[in-house]
């Protein structure tokens, strides 16, 4: 029987138990099995009361997106529509109006509860002093999920306040780190294919020739071809819309293709801009003439006269392939496929050096500009420059020989006597003195005996019995005896360590010992020496930590089975003299403090007396 | 002849150099004579050549001020003098002349010697560099040789003198990989022979009963390397891993370490006598000064 949900009451009381006699509908046309719908911590539970029907349903109250019901008053049935985050939707058909808005509150008041939980834990983080985005908390939770072994530290030292959530991470950039290292820009180069003479699309019907320009056509155009960069920063907007210009530029080019000189030289006259482009680029020319006066007549080969590309004038093979003879007066208007493939290369070879967004066609040819005005600013020889450039000419051109002897300062080379080496090796070695005549007395005493039994073994031979029987017994038993005790204690595989030997709980306990003792010393030497209050209450905080770690060692070494007992407190003992040195240091330290805050205060008390 | 020899050739054909401890100042006052010791010893090396026939065996006398070969199976033939004494084998007549000699000369040694302030200890080090290069001569010699190691029997005590020299020798053996065993008869333990047998992979074991030697001699320190895999030998339990510094020898614990050359200081020192780096100034001189000033400026 449901129970009775008053105005007034409290839901908190009965929100974990409440049941009602429901319908479940899967969809509206569905008749609907007859069943109890529970309301459990956190979930939905419909129960048919046919066993044999398949139609239980388990929802969990934060995969519930909406709910909707029918109106009371209407003529239809009190139903509540579920809808959760898949998308499904289930549909509970109630006896009666109380029990459907009776329940319809308590999972009202259920998902308000998810909500508020929810939204807490980040809500907690975000309050630190530096405000971390949703992408970072990700990444932590991320590398925890992976690592076990953090998880646990990360559980045992944040959730406790022993550490905050910041410390724990600070020395664990790396871990969290990695991922940024892969979203480093790279930097794009340019194609080597020539975009710009892709050929246009003819369509012989309406006799169209479309020629396609996208941003990156664009940059090439204007990369290779400098006068056409200048051409439109100087036409474009003022004489004509970059449409105008960039159909006129495609003119040119399907005059060129066409190897219509006669048309082109035409075209050209009558159309000032056209000529333009038509012309053999007068920049690249420009360009070409200074590298070639800036080249070191001894050495570089920096430039030369093959660099002017427009005004190679010789057997190159046309941009289709064909060898025409043309007239002279028209030749300007040609342009061989040597030229064209030469100074694309350049201009890929150059690379990319502007970073402009490249949909601005303006900004791009201006930036281009901007560039080469640069350097050429650099190359531009002053007279100082020149007057270097002289300098280092004819220091080249020296021949050797007839020069004169060039005394360098020299450093003198210094050569370390090896016997020094060996002689601070001796050192002053410490003993105790000896009466001198009374040592040549023994060692010639020494000596003489010495001798006496080489030759009485000369004489007497081996001994006979080598060795007695019970001796040799004796050796044997004791050796047995060394060797099975350094079994127990080593073990009998020598690769096998004391560790596999204990039991699985207590290792892993131990394992995670060392780890935890290591994160807190970490975190404790660190804070030293104290400057704030801040560290000064984090020491203490670690100092409880470390003192649980030290009674829960003691209490495992007294756990564990006696004759795994001696090696453990061995295993353990490192960790305990660690866990030593630290309180020693506290220790020192807090009476260091106290002492100097009372001698202050006594110095104090002196002084304003 | 050498297809003979490496058919012959098995796994467990060793090459033993035996370093002898011929110390007078330790044999002069010793229960066990010196010439019981020998007959130990020289029985030991007969059991050793008779476990294969192309085992070989080299002794080096480890003497007060010197050290020098004694006897090179390899080399005596045949036994031609000495055979007709009582009990003693043929084999052995020129290893106790070359002894004899040995022994002779070193007294001479130490008469010329004007500062003999020191610890009666043998000269470890020699012996062994002498036995690493007889050991690097057999690895030079040709595809086939047998496989060496070193058994040093000392009783002398350390001499934190030789510390340095002893410890590049345990290293090339290391690297030559030549194991370095070591048996133990004097009184007090002996860190360097410990060290040794440890990081070369060697057995070291330190005897109570000397009148037992052989038989420990025999059971531990003769078998071969390829035995040694499934054989188990007394491994000591832990090793003292003691050093002598640099400056003055004695043994320590706590020192400094330069950095650059991992030479050991008792006490600081401004410079490294080793590589000549200068070392910096101490943190925990450096935190007194500043502690020194921070108390001063409120007296002041």
């Amino acid at each position: 029987s449901p129970v009775e949900v008053g105005e007034g009451d409290s839901v908190e009381r009965n929100w974990s138990m409440s049941d009602w006699q429901v319908k479940y509908k899967s969809s509206l046309k569905d008749r609907g099995t007859e069943g109890i719908l529970k309301l459990r911590e956190g979930m939905l539970l419909f129960v048919p009361n046919d066993p044999t029907s398949d139609s239980k349903l388990k929802v969990l109250t934060p995969n519930i997106k909406s709910q909707k019901y029918t109106k009371e008053g209407s003529k239809k049935p009190a139903w509540l529509n579920l809808s959760n985050k898949q998308g499904d939707s289930h549909i509970f058909e109630f006896q009666n109006y109380q029990d459907m808005h009776a329940c319809r509150a308590l999972i009202t008041k259920a998902l308000a509860k998810c909500e508020e939980e929810q939204t807490k834990k980040p809500a907690a983080v975000l309050t630190s002093a530096e405000q971390l985005s949703i992408a970072d908390l990700e990444l932590r939770f991320k590398v925890l999920r992976e690592n076990i072994e953090l998880q646990r530290l990360h559980k045992e030292f944040v959730e406790t306040k022993v550490l905050t959530e910041d410390e724990f991470w600070a020395t664990r950039k790396k871990l969290l780190g990695k991922d940024s290292i892969r979203k480093s820009k790279q930097q794009v180069g340019l194609k080597s294919m020539m975009v710009s003479g892709i050929k246009p699309s003819t369509d012989g019907r309406t006799n169209r020739v479309t020629f396609n320009l996208t941003s990156e056509i664009i940059f090439q155009i204007f990369a290779e071809k400098p006068a056409v960069r200048q051409a439109f920063i100087n036409y474009v907007p003022s004489k004509m819309t970059e449409k105008d210009f960039w159909t006129k530029y495609f003119r040119a080019e399907y005059l060129y293709s066409t190897k219509n000189t006669a048309v082109a030289a035409a075209e050209a006259a009558e159309d000032e801009e056209l000529a333009v482009f038509l012309k053999p680029d007068e920049i690249l020319a420009q360009e070409a003439r200074q590298k070639i006066r800036r080249v070191d007549p001894t050495l570089d080969m920096e430039a030369d006269q093959g660099d002017d590309y427009t005004h190679l004038m010789d057997h190159g093979i046309q941009r289709d392939g064909t060898m025409d003879v043309v007239e002279p007066q028209n030749g300007q208007f040609r342009r061989s496929l040597l030229q064209d493939l030469n100074r694309h290369a350049a201009v890929v070879l150059e690379g990319r050096n502007i970073d402009v967004d490249s949909e601005n066609t303006r900004s791009v040819a201006e930036a281009l500009a901007r560039v080469k005005q640069v350097s050429k600013a650099d190359g531009e020889t002053t007279k100082d420059a020149n007057q270097e450039r002289l300098a280092r000419m004819s220091r080249l051109a020296e021949m050797e020989d007839l020069q004169a002897p060039q005394n360098f300062p020299l450093a003198p080379l210094s050569i370390k006597d090896p016997r020094d080496y060996f002689e601070s090796q001796q050192g002053n070695v410490v003993n105790e003195p000896r009466g001198a005549g009374t040592l040549k007395r023994n060692v010639h005493e020494a000596y003489g005996s010495l001798k006496e039994s080489i030759l009485e073994i000369r004489t007497k031979g081996l001994r006979d019995p080598l060795i007695k029987p019970e001796v040799a017994f004796e050796v044997f038993r004791s050796l047995t005896q060394t060797i099975s005790t350094a079994k127990n204690i080593i073990g009998k595989n020598p690769r096998e360590s004391f560790l596999d030997r204990l039991p699985k709980s207590t290792r892993d306990e131990v394992l995670h010992h060392w780890t935890s003792i290591q994160e807190l010393l970490k975190h404790f030497w660190s804070s030293y020496p104290i400057t704030t209050t801040y560290l000064h209450t984090k020491v203490g905080k670690l100092k409880d930590a470390m003192s649980n770690s030290y009674s829960q060692l003691e209490a495992m070494k007294e756990s564990v089975q006696s004759e795994l007992r001696h090696q453990l407190s061995l295993l353990v003992r490192p960790m305990q003299q660690a866990l030593d040195a630290a309180f020693q240091h506290y220790d020192a330290d807090l009476q260091r403090r106290t002492a100097k805050s009372a001698r202050g205060s006594a110095g104090e008390a002196n002084g304003s007396v | 002849m050498a297809t003979v020899a490496s058919k012959l050739y098995s796994d467990d054909v060793s090459l033993l150099v035996l370093l002898l401890d011929t110390n007078p100042l330790f044999w002069s006052n010793r229960s066990t004579t010196f010439s019981q010791f020998l007959s130990h010893v020289l029985a030991f090396l007969n059991a050793v050549l008779g476990l294969n026939q192309l085992n070989r065996v080299v002794v080096i006398a480890t003497g007060y001020c010197s050290c020098d070969y004694i006897y090179d199976s390899s080399l005596t033939l045949s036994g031609n003098s000495e055979s007709g004494r009582t009990g003693m084998p043929a084999l052995f007549g020129s290893l106790l002349e070359k002894l004899e000699d040995f022994i002779d000369k070193d007294e001479e040694l130490i008469k010329e010697q004007e500062h003999d302030e020191r610890i009666a200890s043998s000269l470890l080090s020699g012996s062994l560099s002498m036995a690493l290069c007889y050991i690097q001569r057999i690895f030079r010699s040709g595809h086939l040789h047998p496989q060496p190691r070193i058994l040093c029997l000392q009783g002398s005590p350390d001499g934190p003198e030789q510390y340095v020299a002893v410890m590049n020798s345990i290293f090339s053996a290391q690297r030559l990989m030549v194991p370095i065993d070591s048996c133990y008869i004097g009184t007090q333990n002996s860190a360097f022979l410990q060290q040794a047998s440890y990081i070369t992979g060697g057995v070291h074991h330190a005897p109570k009963q000397l009148d037992g030697l052989f038989q420990f001699l025999t059971t531990i320190f003769a078998t071969d390397l390829h035995t040694r895999s499934f054989v188990q030998l007394p491994k000591p339990v832990g090793v003292d891993f003691r050093a002598s510094c640099f400056c003055h020898k004695k043994t320590i614990d706590m020192g400094y370490v330069c950095s650059v050359c991992l030479s050991i200081f008792c006490e600081h020192h401004k410079k490294c006598s080793t590589c000549g780096s200068v070392f910096g100034q101490s943190k925990l001189d450096g935190a007194s000064t500043v502690s020194d000033k921070k108390r001063k400026a409120p007296d002041s």
